[in-house]
């Protein structure tokens, strides 16, 4: 197979550059010239277990500081170079054992003792429970302006106060006792504080590192100090973030790989290119080029499973004709959710009228799902039988291959089912964003959503009347009155009732929303030579658990 | 001469602060901002991120500061790149553009110029039509063509080449050549069809029957006249395309992910990168106006005629 037999090239060329070669000039040249004797020396001298790994992040990192950052491709990095107090199971994506050993919870589920691995930082610096205490603090200082502040803030007791600039850090309930023991109290019994604790904004950075060389500095890796299982080795903005195992890691013994290389490579096409040519060993889910999913999902290295993203659009409900429901629902019950998913994307979608993808013992609610002719029944109740009078609409999305297509396909079906007429406006991003959200200049956008952290509520919160993602201005005070009261529930049957409750009232009732899909999570990877990265329903994939076959 | 080079030099400076004023201006009109994003932020950390970046001041202030700045040679921090000054940033990806482009840019002038050089000396041969046909090529094919078939060719059904990426990496120096080939391809193809117009044109002029006439090997007449007096178009040419072609071509790092100033720039606008936008528009600016000053002198060497005295 030709990616293999060039596997092994790239290998021993990356590790003629590993071994000792600093990243000057000089040495870049040297491997220039010199690279397939060099290549050929380490082949002979060095036995040929594939240690390097390289794959495409995408985008260029905004940071690799885990309290500014917001994308998918800096997460992988901090995944790498920091821990939390837990981290995702590789297979099933829930919290397991991080930095924290063990942990035990209070009677009122509000209160979570945690003891600490007795570890260094990547400086043999002692690693302390009070270094976990300043992380958060750093975290939520106003100063730092941290985007994700607000998940610290909303759910650790006295934290909103200090976020806001209202009230001093010591009422923040995060509290160090001794040296290994970490306490923190939480505003109620949440029941995803685990899931929530492996969110990069909750990973403990060296607080004295970053006071001692300054935000933007810390991170270059001449200073770079880490607790993660690799340590930064290079950092080429728009080229390629090396990292390398961290011997003072606490479970250093089970890391198997010497180097993992993120490559920054916008273009899927030419990502996927690279991994065709055996230059790289693993393309993740957003490298992937749709337009080529016929040729790919044909392949024996392609993995896929449902994830727990959910695609959707969203109306303005106080724009005419939208302020109706019955206009609303008859164009949920007006698309053919299989026949996108099957026919049109093919890429392994799993069609729902529901909002919140099944877990933990919560179950989608079925909504209002393909039934044509109750959808005609409805438009012609709201006052236009076959779509008579019907005002001309306008669709926005975002500019994108994959929106383009599902939207072309929803107005003919539209169209064609109720006869109505729809204009299809696409913005760039940017612009995109700043009507949705903003403006709220729009009668029908596009919109997703991928979980923070696996919990209904993570869904659900966002359609809160007068919330921030509330883009749509849904308000019914039902709806708010079943959240507030989640929120104060332990996880369990008797929460999901109510969750389920709020969810049917969203997109059964009040179809606030369409729903059409969950995402599959995919990635491609030869799980021959590789093992340890594993389809799991939040997409998270720690380099922890990545080794060689 | 000196007098001539110090106007010009004085005249770039309301230049570059018209240009810095209008991009400054453009930039904010556009809709969205440098931190929107589909998970909203609460407005209290809106207010920190934009504090923190000077936005919560009016645009005039903004204005002002950011000129000071400039002015001392900081063109500040990256707004989507936390880590990096706009500086930095620019200090990583103008090498690569430039090598790349310098390097294009001379495989076309040797081989464009010769082609031209060749084919008008050798007029309505097969050497001449063959050369301008592949030239026509040239210059009608798109880089987004040239580039992803040669990569097909090259470094998929052979493996010759690896498919992209940049020096210190495994490949080493291989990675230069699919974008420099591809690069130079169109520029070569103009540069050669110019060339031969432009020759056959000098070839005609009076001092060339003079040359002759003087008893000169036609070695020396095509050197030491012809060339000189058809490089003149070539020269002028050259400039804005050196210009255009150091500071970097979207499409072709694209295709072959380098690390250059075309990815950054449409990174900057797509991420509405306020200063990072600037900082580019700037080193595109600086670089056009000093190279097209470069050729005016230029001219005063290669045509006699041209006096900046």
């Amino acid at each position: 197979m030709c990616f293999r037999r060039n596997g092994s090239k790239k290998q021993k060329a990356e590790r003629s550059t590993i071994n000792g070669k600093p990243e000057s000039q000089s040495g870049r040249s040297l491997i220039a010239i010199g690279g397939p004797i060099l290549a050929l020396l380490a082949a002979l001298a060095l036995p040929l277990a594939a240690q390097d790994f390289v794959f495409n992040n995408g985008t260029e990192p905004q940071s690799l500081d885990p309290a500014l950052i917001t994308g998918i491709p800096e997460s992988r990095i901090s995944y790498a170079l920091f821990e939390g107090l837990t981290v995702n199971d590789a297979q099933t994506g829930l919290p397991v054992p991080g930095l924290a050993s063990s942990w035990t919870v209070s009677r009122d589920l509000r209160t979570y003792t945690f003891t600490l691995r007795d570890t260094t930082w990547s400086d043999g610096t002692p690693l302390t429970a009070q270094d976990v205490v300043d992380a958060w603090l750093r975290v939520l200082n106003p100063k730092t302006a941290s985007q994700y502040a607000y998940l610290l803030g909303d759910n650790i007791a006295g934290a909103d106060a200090f976020l806001k600039g209202q009230g001093p850090a010591d009422h923040v309930q995060i509290h160090a006792p001794d040296r290994h023991t970490f306490v923190v109290t939480f505003v109620g019994p949440l029941p995803y504080a685990l899931a929530m604790l492996a969110h990069n904004a909750f990973m403990v950075t060296p607080t004295f590192a970053v006071n001692r060389f300054g935000p933007g500095e810390w991170t270059k890796p001449a200073h770079f100090i880490g607790n993660g299982p690799y340590v930064l080795k290079t950092w080429r903005p728009q080229d390629q973030i090396v990292v390398v195992k961290n011997p003072r890691y606490w479970d250093a013994a089970n890391i198997k790989l010497h180097t993992i290389t993120y490559l920054t490579i916008e273009d899927q096409n030419v990502a996927f290119d690279k991994y065709r040519a055996g230059e790289i060993d693993y393309v993740p889910d957003d490298s992937i080029p749709v337009g080529r999913i016929d040729e790919i999902r044909l392949r024996k290295d392609y993995h896929h499973q449902p994830s727990s993203s959910i695609y959707y659009y969203t109306f303005n409900v106080t724009r005419k004709p939208f302020d109706d429901v019955r206009v609303r629902k008859a164009l949920s019950m007006a698309v053919n959710r299989e026949e996108l998913v099957r026919q049109v994307l093919k890429a392994g979608d799993v069609a729902t009228a529901g909002f919140v993808p099944p877990m933990g013992g919560f179950a989608t609610t079925r909504g209002n799902g393909f039934d044509p002719d109750q959808a005609r029944r409805l438009l012609a109740q709201a006052g236009y039988p076959g779509g008579r009078g019907f005002p001309k609409i306008t669709f926005t999305y975002n500019t994108s291959a994959r929106h383009k297509l599902v939207c072309e396909w929803v107005q003919q079906q539209w169209q064609s089912i109720l006869g109505i007429d729809m204009d299809l406006h696409n913005l760039e991003w940017n612009t995109f964003l700043d009507t949705k959200q903003k403006t709220h200049d729009f009668q029908i956008a596009r919109a997703g959503w991928v979980a923070d952290y696996l919990d209904p509520s993570n869904y659900l919160d966002m359609f809160k009347s007068r919330a921030g993602n509330n883009d749509g201005l849904y308000s019914n005070k039902r709806y708010d009155a079943l959240l507030g009261r989640a929120a104060t529930m332990p996880a369990g049957p008797a929460r999901n009732q109510v969750l389920e409750q709020a969810e049917d009232i969203l997109v059964t009732q009040d179809q606030a929303v369409i729903p059409f899909f969950f995402y599959v999570t995919r990635f491609i990877l030869d799980d021959r030579k590789w093992g340890g990265i594993c389809l799991n329903t939040i997409d998270i994939h720690q380099p922890r658990w990545w080794y060689p076959k | 001469m000196l007098r001539f080079m110090i106007r010009r030099a004085l005249s770039l400076i309301p230049t570059i602060f018209l240009i810095i004023t209008f991009s400054f201006i453009i930039i904010r009109v556009a809709p969205g901002g440098p931190f929107a994003s589909e998970k909203q932020l609460p407005p209290e950390i809106l207010a920190h991120v934009q504090k923190r970046y000077h936005l919560d001041e009016s645009v005039p202030r903004q204005y002002v500061r950011y000129l000071g700045d400039f002015v001392r040679g900081d063109l500040g921090p990256s707004f989507r790149y936390k880590d990096f000054s706009v500086n930095e940033l620019i200090g990583y990806a103008l090498p690569p553009s430039m090598l790349i482009g310098a390097l294009a840019l001379l495989l076309s002038v040797v081989v464009g110029i010769g082609a031209g050089v060749i084919s008008a000396l050798r007029q309505n041969s097969w050497i001449d039509y063959g050369a301008m046909s592949l030239a026509v090529i040239g210059i009608s094919v798109p880089l987004f063509v040239i580039g992803p078939v040669l990569k097909l060719g090259l470094a998929l059904d052979h493996h010759w080449l690896p498919t992209s990426g940049w020096l210190g990496g495994r490949s080493g120096w291989l990675v230069l050549v699919m974008p420099v080939l591809t690069l130079a391809l169109p520029y070569m193809a103009g540069i050669a069809r110019l060339t031969r117009a432009s020759v056959l044109e000098v070839l005609r002029a009076d001092y060339i029957r003079t040359a002759r006439a003087k008893g000169l090997t036609e070695t020396v007449v095509v050197l030491r006249h012809v060339l000189k007096g058809a490089l003149l178009p070539v020269v002028s040419y050259l400039g804005p395309a050196f210009a255009g072609i150091i500071t970097g071509t979207v499409v072709v790092e694209t295709i072959f992910a380098i690390p250059g100033m075309g990815r950054l720039s449409i990174q900057a606008a797509i991420n509405r990168d306020y200063t990072l936008i600037m900082g580019d528009v700037i080193v595109f600016s600086v670089i056009l106006v000093v190279m097209n000053f470069v050729v005016d002198l230029c001219y005063g060497f290669l045509d006699p005629r041209i006096s900046y005295s």
